[in-house]
């Protein structure tokens, strides 16, 4: 046991002594939440707005006149036809479309109920999301202007479509992403590389010709990282809640649970990756290439996964983060408990059996 | 008891394709200091790798301290000292780190075997608090030595402990592996040095996987069955390849300032020989007769084996 | 008048407070066998990397093939050859792949360079191995043929840099054999070495302690100096007194 504890603290040594290590450990994190966080700010203004105006009664012209108004929109009113508007959108001369349909003003006044159709690139979801609040709330005010007192004689129902991304994810989206991006590299990627750095130096020949059980030095080396990518794990949820007002609506004791999960599949991937590679750069590669590209394309957060191609969705189910994600998204940002990710987490538990089972079993207790 | 015996050990690379160790057997007894001489790529490595249970051979059979190389490794771990070639330590952590990490490994500490590494140990204790990245090669060397006795192992396994490494640090290398010989210890040592094989009480001399001979240095030096001159001119290379020419000539190699030489057939006289090289235009030629070094016979036993 | 390849006058380097070379002077002839032995970290390999134009000297004076070491170290690479036991070749290329490349490297036209690694790879009996990966070479002849691309050129110096480290006794006199050729031929050798016997194969040695040159002369008359049976002798007297070591 004194040899276990002696090797963890060994290990400790190392990462503390890297300035290198420790700045892909916890610069990180930092760097990517504050990235994300501006990249994704929320903060709208001067977005161009196609306006189609089929009906052209006094409603809309009123309504056309206070979107105006407010300093968000600009206006652009050139008559593009209804059928035209997907290829602007296309083409990308177009981001945001607010359309009025033939006999606007008189559904409203007559029949107390009128509709515009409001279309947003849902591509950019961030400002698709924003536009559609603020169109909701010109509506609403003007709505309430024109129909002073409690009771609303006429309401105008928006009707928004997010066009390619219509479950809008994004905004708050990122957290959860940056979590399942962070802990997947510091765990894999510094976890092969420092089993490798002992290959590299001949000090795993030393390792193994000595009484320490072999298994144990896998073990000894995870641990480390275990507890940092833990660590690492709490700064991304403080950076969250402070720094980014993002709210944890559910229970933290299951996040951190699920969070530890995660994190010992991505250690064992680590070994798994140590196994197989005898130089530093090998290791590094492999887990970069192998582990973070699929991480970002396929978790989810960045890219859709609903309107990736089928091959690609089925791919998506073998990478660990796309469960984590989910996971941590419907339990941070949802505030659902565990019945209802209790599939999610027995995808990763298998995931880590099968893992640290290769990583295990593949570890030999000589050199080949 | 042998303290290390290796039984017709055979192993191959690449699925069979790259022979390292060819039938190897031999003996090493209980404290004893021997050394397994042979250039880079000779498969001392490889034997070693077998010895201290890293590598399984694909033929033959490996015992160290009696306990077998393949069943009873557990039990030769525990036994064991062990220094790779490129063992090099941690580099981030200091000597007394690096110590005391190895001396937990082994189930030992730095007082319980003190006597043992004291000498060696405090030439580098001043520099305990020094990262072993900053030390010199000697010094890395001798922290190195450090942690493969902490535990004081029955057997010390050393390889290529002297590659690389300077004159003056070869020679108190050498000093020390002698002190640690009085205490007991089985030392294997592999160089590619053959001046250091005059060091070892037995040595094998390998070649392509194979020994070539087994025996005190003293013994293999007096079987070299020939005559063997020294010759020496202003010109040595124009000697060289003069020599080469010479139809009673057998070998000839340089040797530092001379020319180590083998006639295909001996004669005591040696007037002949330096009147035919004088006429070929030579000044200042001496000719006598020397005493074989190791790497004289090592010379000769590659010689026959590639005949 | 004998022609002076490398002419070194107080070349110094140094790295903050340690003077890695302190003021070394010498002159190497052309054609000559110049051993440069010294104990680790005695400044060898930092001496070497000023006159092969990697690095640049603190201060004093230095030309190698008549090109300054300040200024045109573009022109020395052009006119030397370099050879190390650690990097020589690509393990992954063929023997004549290599030879190309390097020959490339250096600018030896294309009908040039097959000419020449025929007879090449022919001189070193490689000719069944020509299309072998060098990776799969015995070591020591991957030696043999890294010496031989480095002079492939005919640069008019080629530095060795530990040229035998490891390799048999056999093969390493051969190797020689091919060191005393070039020289014949007018190439300057320039060689560092741990292997003493080796150091006598040289018509003049220095040997390093500290940074400074403390030998610098004739195998034969470095003995007769330090009164020694041997360069090992002489060697372990200079350097026995060292303060410094390291890699």
């Amino acid at each position: 046991m004194k040899q276990f504890l002696v090797f963890i603290r060994k290990e400790f040594f190392h990462v503390f002594r890297d300035r290198r290590t420790l700045l892909i450990m916890f610069g990180l994190p930092v760097a990517q939440i504050v990235l994300f966080g501006f990249a994704l700010t929320s903060e709208v203004k001067d977005i161009t707005l196609t306006v189609i105006d089929q009906s052209g009664d006094v409603n809309t012209q009123q309504l056309i006149r206070k979107i105006k108004s407010s300093s968000y929109f600009i206006v652009n009113e050139t008559s593009v036809d209804y059928n035209e508007i997907e290829d602007a959108f296309k083409k990308g001369t177009a981001k945001s479309a607010l359309i009025f349909p033939p006999n606007f003003g008189n559904d409203l006044q007559h029949g107390g109920k009128a509709q515009l159709q409001l279309l947003t690139d849902g591509s950019d979801p961030n400002t698709a999301k924003t536009v559609i609040n603020y169109i909701t709330a010109i509506t609403t005010a003007y709505q309430q202007q024109i129909s002073p007192g409690p009771r609303l004689p006429y309401t105008i129902v928006t009707e928004s479509r997010m066009l390619y991304n219509e479950e809008g994810n994004g905004s708050l989206n990122f957290i959860p992403g940056v979590m399942a991006l962070v802990l997947m590299i510091v765990c894999t990627a510094l976890t092969s590389v420092s089993v490798v750095r002992e290959k590299e130096l001949g000090t795993m020949e030393i390792l193994l010709v000595s009484p320490f059980k072999p298994l144990l030095v896998l073990i000894a080396k995870a641990i480390p990282y275990l507890i940092l990518s833990l660590a690492n794990f709490i700064l991304i949820l403080v950076l969250a809640v402070f720094v980014l007002d993002v709210g944890i609506k559910g229970s933290i004791v299951l996040l951190f649970l699920e969070s530890m999960l995660f994190i010992i599949t991505c250690l064992s991937l680590g070994l798994m990756i140590s196994n197989t590679t005898n130089s530093q750069q090998t290791a590094l590669l492999l887990s970069m290439m192998g582990m973070m590209i699929p991480t970002m394309i396929f978790t989810g957060f960045m890219f859709p996964l609903e309107n990736m191609p089928k091959p690609f969705q089925i791919i998506s189910n073998v990478i660990p983060s796309r469960w984590y994600f989910l996971i941590v998204k419907s339990v941070m940002l949802k505030g659902l408990g565990f019945s209802y990710i209790w599939k999610e987490t027995l995808v990763l538990l298998g995931m880590t059996t099968v893992a640290l089972t290769i990583a295990l079993k593949n570890f030999k207790t000589r050199l080949s | 008891m042998s303290a290390v015996t290796l039984d017709h050990i055979t192993k191959t690379y690449d699925k069979g394709k790259v022979l390292a160790v060819d039938d190897v057997s031999l003996q090493v007894a209980e404290g004893e200091l021997f050394g397994l001489i042979g250039p880079d790529g000779a498969g001392k490595t490889s034997i070693f790798r077998i010895l201290t249970t890293l590598l399984l051979a694909d033929k033959g059979s490996a015992a160290v301290q009696g306990y077998d190389c393949v069943k009873d490794y557990r039990e030769i771990r525990s036994r064991i000292g062990y220094m790779p070639g490129r063992f090099s330590l941690y580099q981030d952590l200091t000597v007394k780190e690096n110590l005391d990490f190895f001396a937990t490994l082994f189930g030992s500490t730095i007082e319980s075997n003190y006597d043992l590494i004291k000498d060696i140990y405090d030439q580098i204790k001043p520099f305990n608090d020094r990262r072993a990245g900053k030390l010199s090669g000697g010094m890395k060397q001798k922290l190195a030595l450090c942690c493969a006795l902490i535990h004081k192992p029955e057997v010390l396994f050393l390889d290529e402990p002297t590659t690389g490494v300077d004159v003056v640090s070869r020679k108190e290398f050498w000093d020390m592996l002698k002190k640690l010989k009085t205490q007991g210890i089985t030392i294997v040592v592999s160089t590619p040095y053959m001046d250091e094989a005059m060091l070892c009480e037995r040595i094998a001399l390998i070649q392509n996987g194979k020994i070539m001979s087994v025996d005190t240095p003293e013994k293999i030096i007096a079987a070299y069955p020939v005559k063997l001159y020294a010759i020496k001119a202003d010109n040595i290379y124009r000697l060289l390849t003069d020599l080469r020419s010479m139809p009673e000539v057998d070998t000839s190699f340089a040797f530092g300032e001379y020319i180590h030489l083998t006639l295909k057939n001996e004669r005591a006289d040696t007037t002949a020989l330096q009147q035919a090289i004088e006429q070929r235009g030579h000044t200042h030629v001496t000719i006598k007769v020397i005493q074989p070094g190791i790497e004289d016979s090592f010379i000769r036993f590659m010689n026959q084996d590639s005949k | 008048m004998e022609e002076k390849v490398i002419v070194c006058k107080d070349l110094t380097k140094r790295f903050g407070d340690f003077y890695a070379v302190n003021k070394i002077s010498f002159e190497v002839n052309k054609g000559e066998i110049f051993g440069f032995l010294g104990a680790n970290g005695a400044g060898k390999t930092t001496a070497m990397r000023i006159l092969c134009g990697l690095s640049y000297p603190t201060s004093g004076e230095a030309t190698v093939a008549g090109f300054n070491v300040y200024k045109q170290t573009e022109a020395i690479k052009k006119n030397i050859g370099y050879m190390s036991q650690k990097f020589s070749l690509y393990e992954n290329l063929t023997v004549l792949e290599n030879i190309e490349f390097f020959g490339g490297v250096y600018g030896v036209p294309s009908a040039e360079i097959r000419k020449r690694s025929d007879n090449l790879v022919q001189k070193l009996g490689l000719t069944a191995e020509a299309k072998k990966l060098v990776g799969s070479l015995p070591l020591g002849w991957k030696q043999k043929l890294a010496f031989s691309v480095a002079i492939f050129h005919q640069p008019r110096i080629v530095f060795l840099d530990e040229p035998t480290g490891g390799v048999d006794p056999v093969t390493r006199r051969q190797f020689w054999d091919m060191i005393y050729e070039a020289a014949a031929t007018g190439i300057t050798i320039f060689v560092t070495t741990h292997y003493m016997d080796e150091a006598e194969y040289c018509n003049r040695v220095t040997i390093m302690v500290d940074g400074k040159v403390e030998a610098l002369d004739s195998p034969a008359n470095l003995k007769a100096q330090f009164k020694a049976n041997n360069m090992d002798e002489v060697f372990y007297q200079l350097a026995r007194g060292a303060k410094r070591s390291g890699d």
